[in-house]
């Protein structure tokens, strides 16, 4: 790894550098003095492709738009009545008033008595590796072989004709996180999706996004293997299982790190083996990979925090987190963000003391708040899912405003992400991810009538040509209009 | 099929429980009133409760004197919300299977769910803060009862019962209709309402792998009651032919068989829904259908049929190969067919109040508003022959909540809850939680000391 890229990578995560990383991807890392060293062969140096899968996503094709006299929620704390927004070339051009100019040529929308968000962002998806229908030949998205698989990688189980993308977008849905399920200590890395049809995965791929990579705790790691009469089979087991995982990307780095200062200074030395698992765990230590935890229980949080502070890591995200209301000031002064349901409580143990107030209340505590679905169904309906969610809040008078639970569903999810410098907000020069709802997003009433992604109309409620169908759907009853 | 429906309804009419004792005479004024019943929305008026039934409803009405007078100050009463089909009150914790009673394992059609039926259930008065008063427990088979994405695909690897396993033959059991009155120590209001039955692919799944062995199995049962009840005594002395199902199970079919409760029905795809429309003309029995996510696609055969339907608005997605159809006008295809439609939340106790929302869905994509509120009231009661419940009339019992808003929104919650006329507590175990760590301690001691 040259020191140019060594540099970029231990920087903080922002979604431009990244941008960057991955553009110097196709050079691969040379010694700075070749000497007596051969270059190692394609695929086997983690430095040399950091991503060889890389996004082949273009916008749709667009035409400037603006939207006039709508309800704007901004997401950054803004609510404009009447106001304007201008999108072009695939950015946002302007969001403001009534006075804001919009510049001649432009289409202009009508969005009297309508709102307008930024797209939505589902932080927690497995469409496409957990698609419709649900047939075990399509149940792809667990590799429960081991509890470390570290080196999976979710992009690779993606079906891109799951008809679940469309019902998504339908409900205002623009970008995804796809993530691998939950039955492993370590499940692998996570892949954040542009929500638009395409015939393959690199071509929904977010350009630019970083990795994330799923970590388990708790019930399912310990019911999977414990199960198979093999460890994990207790929270112990879980927490011996995740430690091991990084002493090991520890060791593995200062491999690479031996190798690379030997190959700076003339001498021979050999390369080590290269280890795809310990690749994405070492992306993690070095603050390339995002760390999105699956974790319930509050105590089983503060482990985790822990443990990432002993290994030198960050945790991005709690997901589930259905007991956020016992942490919340934890979770704020650890800069850690917690997703969540309105209330998807009780099936289980450890998610027996959830409650429909769980994000009002952390959220208070100054927690970064976010709802997300982890099922097929609740991703059409995150705008309903946050208001349900704002609602147990203010019944105890917690008094959390429209203007702040937006952001639970675009500009937060956008943050654990790593993509919050590209989207997740109405602001000038952001992507024009954005829809158009026929009323207030958070009533029951309210559908999306247009969405856009990159300023590309991708969906029209009332316009067939802007309703895609997956090809799976074609020929069958209903022939996948799922929208009156 | 109408009439038939009210002679089932007289039947349930003596289940019915005697008006609560402790009632009071309470008015609420100032309400929207939405009647689920012939007098539809009364946009401002009072509804007066007293011993334990609706004394007067409507925009001329006073409160007598002496009554508890509540200022709904513009917010809505809506009769009690009922659940058409649930676990709630026979199961607390979904993955803990020690804490279920909704399924037999053992027993076919005898299973009896009203046995298990737990009045001290944490779930119940989470229940009644989405505004349910009263649900009808039906049994499911083991892999019944949902799950989200996350959990159901771990469960693939968890052993947690292949289809089918441990299932008894094709019926899942009796179902009951259950009261949620806080303190109702003996809550069953009638207990083998129904026989519960999985037809499809989870009926193929039970039958051994095919639709055509589910319904020769199914229809087999069937004749087979017939000729047990026919000639009990024969059967106690071995002289008849060797029956599939058991004593118990054949007992539990004879109301079913004789037209006196209904079958109740999981079936999805267009074909098979199809299928038990004809099994109930040639069989004359009467169905319940759950389920019905390409219902739509013969609704006006469900409708002829004089079916009542319970479906989940939702059901959008092709998750199944029985349910390619499924689409978010659902509903609003079949109560425009004349299907008598009820709505049904998750199918989760832990997720009841998505009830109310899923009406709220179903109107914005095209269910009349007016009819939406039945759904949840008016309907299941019909279907369910609770003839005493489901509507804002005098005489009815008084299964009453009051809103602070239109009761579909996202935005509002219950007010007050009435069962018998008696105000229910408004304290649950997640209010306790909720309230424990809202407010921190004001001694600096932990939260256990809240």
């Amino acid at each position: 790894m040259t020191s140019r890229i060594r540099a970029v990578l231990t920087a903080t995560v922002t979604a431009a550098l990244l941008a960057a990383c991955a553009s110097t991807g196709a050079t691969p890392a040379r010694p700075a003095s070749s000497g007596p060293a051969k270059p190692i062969p394609t695929g086997l140096d983690p430095a040399a492709r950091p991503d060889p899968f890389p996004s082949t996503y273009a916008a749709l094709p667009s035409r400037p738009t603006a939207i006039r006299g709508a309800t704007i929620l901004t997401a950054t704390g803004q609510v404009i009545p009447g106001g304007v927004i201008v999108l072009s070339g695939g950015r946002i051009l302007a969001v403001g008033g009534p006075d804001t100019p919009i510049p001649e040529g432009v289409t202009v929308i009508d969005g009297t008595g309508k709102w307008v968000t930024p797209g939505i962002i589902d932080a927690h998806s497995h469409l496409g590796v957990y698609p419709s229908p649900s047939v075990p030949s399509r149940s792809d998205g667990n590799e429960a072989i081991d509890p470390v698989t570290a080196n999976v990688w979710a992009e690779h189980s993606i079906w891109p004709q799951d008809p679940g993308f469309n019902r998504a977008r339908a409900g205002g849905v623009t970008t995804l996180q796809i993530l691998p399920g939950s039955a492993n200590l370590i499940g692998g890395r996570s892949v954040t999706v542009r929500n638009v049809p395409s015939v393959t995965m690199q071509g929904m791929k977010f350009p630019g996004a970083p990795y994330g990579m799923k970590m388990a705790c708790g019930e399912n790691p310990k019911r999977v293997y414990g199960g198979k009469s093999r460890a994990p089979s207790t929270p112990m087991g879980n927490v011996a299982g995740y430690r091991r995982a990084w002493i090991d990307a520890a060791e593995y780095g200062r491999k690479w790190d031996d190798y690379r200062a030997k190959i700076e200074k003339g001498e021979k030395a050999d390369p080590p083996k290269r280890d795809l698992g310990l690749d994405t765990l070492l992306g993690v230590l070095r603050g390339e990979i995002l760390v999105q935890n699956h974790c319930y229980r509050a105590d089983e949080m503060a482990v985790m925090i822990d443990i990432a502070k002993e290994f030198g890591y960050r945790i991005s995200m709690f997901h589930h987190a259905s007991e956020a209301y016992k942490i919340g000031p934890l979770l704020a002064k650890e800069g850690i963000c917690f997703a969540t349901w309105a209330d998807w409580q009780g099936f289980k143990m450890e998610a027996f003391d959830g409650i429909e107030a769980n994000a009002a209340i952390a959220f208070r505590a100054g927690a970064c708040t976010v709802i997300h679905s982890d099922d097929p169904t609740i991703t059409q309906r995150l705008n309903q899912e946050a208001a349900i969610a704002m609602a147990a809040g203010n019944r105890i008078g917690l008094k959390i405003t429209e203007a702040e639970a937006i952001a639970w569903i675009t500009l937060n999810p956008a943050r654990a992400m790593g993509i919050d410098g590209q989207t997740g907000s109405l602001v000038a020069g952001k992507r024009a991810d954005v829809v158009l709802w026929s009323a207030n997003p958070f009533s029951i009433y309210a559908q999306a009538d247009q969405v856009f992604i990159d300023g590309a109309l991708v969906y029209d409620r009332r316009d067939p040509r802007f309703q895609p169908k997956s090809d799976f759907e074609l020929g069958q009853p209903g022939e996948g209009a799922f929208h009156p | 099929m109408k009439r038939a429906l009210i002679a089932f309804a007289a039947l349930a009419a003596i289940g019915a429980p005697a008006a609560a004792v402790a009632a009071e005479t309470v008015a609420i004024i100032n309400a929207r009133l939405e009647t689920a019943a012939g007098a539809g929305i009364i946009p401002n008026g009072t509804i007066v409760l007293k011993d334990g039934r609706i004394a007067a409803v409507g925009a001329g009405v006073t409160a007598p004197a002496g009554a508890r007078v509540i200022d709904a100050a513009g917010g809505v009463v809506t009769p009690g919300l009922i659940a058409p089909s649930t676990s709630l009150t026979v199961s607390e914790v979904e993955q803990v299977t020690s804490t279920r009673d909704d399924r037999s394992g053992s027993l076919s059609a005898g299973f009896d769910i009203s046995y298990g039926v737990n009045p001290a259930s944490t779930m119940i008065p989470l229940a009644r803060q989405t505004g349910l008063t009263r649900v009808v427990a039906t049994p499911v088979l083991s892999r019944g009862g949902g799950g989200h994405q996350d959990d159901s695909g771990a469960e693939d690897f968890a052993g947690g019962g292949g289809p089918g396993d441990g299932d008894p033959a094709m019926f899942a059991g009796q179902a009951a209709i259950v009261t949620l009155a806080a303190g109702d120590s003996d809550p069953v209001v009638m207990a083998r309402v129904a026989v519960t039955l999985d037809l499809g692919e989870a009926g193929a799944r039970n039958a051994g792998g095919s639709r055509g062995a589910a319904l020769v199995l199914v229809r087999a049962a069937l004749q087979d009651t017939r000729a047990y009840a026919r000639n009990r005594g024969a059967y106690d002395r071995g002289e008849t032919r060797q029956f599939g199902l058991s004593r118990v199970d054949l007992e539990a079919l004879i109301p079913v068989v004789e037209g006196r409760i209904p079958l109740l029905v999981r079936v999805h795809r267009a074909s098979d829904i199809l299928q038990v429309l004809r099994l109930a003309r040639e069989e004359k029995i009467k169905v319940i259908l759950e389920g019905v996510e390409e219902g739509w696609l013969v609704a006006r055969e469900i409708a002829a049929a004089g079916a009542p339907v319970i479906i989940d608005s939702q059901a959008d997605l092709p998750d199944s190969f029985e349910s390619l159809g499924a689409r978010l006008d659902n509903a609003a295809r079949l109560q425009a067919a004349g299907v008598t439609v009820a709505i049904m939340g998750s199918r989760d106790i832990n997720n009841l109040r998505q009830a109310r929302f899923n009406a709220g869905l179903a109107v914005a994509n095209g269910l009349p508003r007016e009819a939406a509120m039945a759904t949840l009231t008016a309907n299941p009661a019909r279907m369910w022959g609770m003839t005493t419940v489901g509507t804002l009339e005098v005489g009815k019992e008084a299964d009453v909540v009051l809103w602070n808003g239109d009761p579909l929104e996202t935005s509002t919650w219950p007010l007050a809850v009435f069962i018998g006329g008696v105000e229910q507590t408004r304290s649950t175990r997640a209010f306790e939680l909720r309230d424990r760590y809202a407010t921190p301690n004001a001694m600096g001691y932990p939260p256990a000391y809240q």
